[in-house]
């Protein structure tokens, strides 16, 4: 799936209040091209944890069949630990409510 | 009531997809990701639909159960293995389930849907049909359930152990973070409750951690193993979860789940409650 041009990260943010919510989303790429633009297969049943900022996991999700996840947290500091057969990684975020964290994970 | 005989490893399922004594069920609260794929020969459940009563909130009835089992070619004498994505935690509720009415041999695989996936062992979309029986279920046994009344005279008396996150323990969220956040209940916790995540009881790849660590885990936290002990979370699966590490991996007898948890003290008139750490 090549990005560029279309909007990359997690699903379709209509129907979600982000004034009450606090959204981490995104999604789950491999196998792309290295050239700077994001770029890949999304990879759908990928589980993606969302650990809290003392390290304690939070929740899970897998991802859908666009390779898209979501998290509803709370404002701060959070770590997303990205598990596929065969791969593991990691990244560390900061949410607020209002803004949502929408991220692409190349593998 | 051990590893032995509740639990079983992907290995053991891989040997045993011809076994006519064993039925694969995958349960969850979302079953499309069986359409998607499963273990070949599983049939599903589906957590709400298929186990709870829907016009009141409660276990379906046990000729509903009955209904259930024979519908899909569930005998007696069949060794029932349980598996699911969300790391198991509906898997675990129907172990509990199958146990509440009596089923005797009734297991689980460890890491559910997850390790197989991570090992990428194969799924089917085909559904396997299975002849009907005439499955004969036993009264409930309500010595793993614990009720409302039970968890209040409980506080500061016997062993409650929160197993939700750390952030819903403190009341700063009011459901897991994969779901919107419920602005019904009170947030907090029960008073007295020792917060051990469930998620401390697993590796990350979903599957158990040993013997000695989930006892050091308990014991380290301050559980009393020879006291009483209820366990909670916010529907009743997560805790189904812990309720499996306790009363079937480390045989520890006196253990309930309760399965009304928060989103049912939450929701009390007058009881106590608490926050923070």
């Amino acid at each position: 799936m090549r990005t560029c041009g279309a909007t990359p990260g997690g699903p379709d943010l209509s129907g979600i209040d982000l004034t009450t919510q606090t959204v981490i989303q995104g999604v789950i790429l491999r196998d792309g091209v290295d050239d700077g633009v994001p770029n890949g297969t999304p990879v759908g049943n990928a589980y993606v944890r969302l650990l809290d900022s003392a390290g304690e996991f939070t929740a899970e999700v897998p991802t859908n069949v666009d390779g898209q996840f979501r998290f509803f947290a709370a404002p701060g500091n959070w770590s997303l630990v990205v598990l596929v057969s065969g791969a593991r990684e990691e990244r560390k975020v900061t949410a607020t409510k209002g803004a949502p964290v929408d991220l692409i994970i190349e593998i | 009531m051990s590893r032995e005989t509740s639990l079983v490893s992907a290995d053991w399922v891989a040997q045993n997809l011809s076994n006519p004594a064993v039925v694969l069920v995958e349960v969850d609260e979302d079953t499309s990701l069986y359409e998607q794929g499963h273990i070949e020969g599983a049939i599903t459940f589906h957590w709400r639909d298929d186990l709870q009563d829907g016009l009141i909130r409660d276990l379906i009835s046990k000729e509903k159960f009955e209904a259930l089992l024979s519908k899909n070619g569930i005998s007696n004498d069949t060794t029932v293995v349980l598996y699911g994505g969300n790391n198991n935690w509906f898997a675990t509720y129907a172990f509990w389930y199958f146990k509440i009415y009596g089923h005797s041999d009734v297991r689980l695989l460890d890491g559910g849907r997850k390790r197989w996936e991570l090992d990428a062992r194969p799924f089917v979309t085909t559904v396997a049909a299975r002849k009907a029986t005439r499955y004969v279920a036993k009264e409930r046994d309500n010595s793993i359930r614990a009720y409302r009344d039970e968890v209040i005279a409980a506080i500061g008396k016997s062993n409650i152990v929160d197993v939700r996150s750390p952030a819903e323990f403190s009341g700063e969220l009011a459901a897991p973070a994969h779901l919107p956040q419920e602005s019904g209940q009170i947030k907090g916790h029960i008073p007295t409750a020792k917060n051990i995540p469930w998620s401390k009881a697993a590796n990350e790849d979903g599957t158990f951690k040993s013997d000695e660590e989930l006892k050091d885990l308990y014991l380290g936290a301050g559980v009393d193993l020879a006291v009483d002990t209820i366990a909670y979370c916010r529907i009743g699966e997560r805790s189904a979860f812990s309720w499996f590490v306790l009363h079937e991996l480390l045989n520890v007898a006196n253990v309930k789940n309760y399965d009304g948890s928060w989103t049912e003290y939450g929701s009390l008139v007058g009881v106590p409650v608490a926050i923070g750490a």
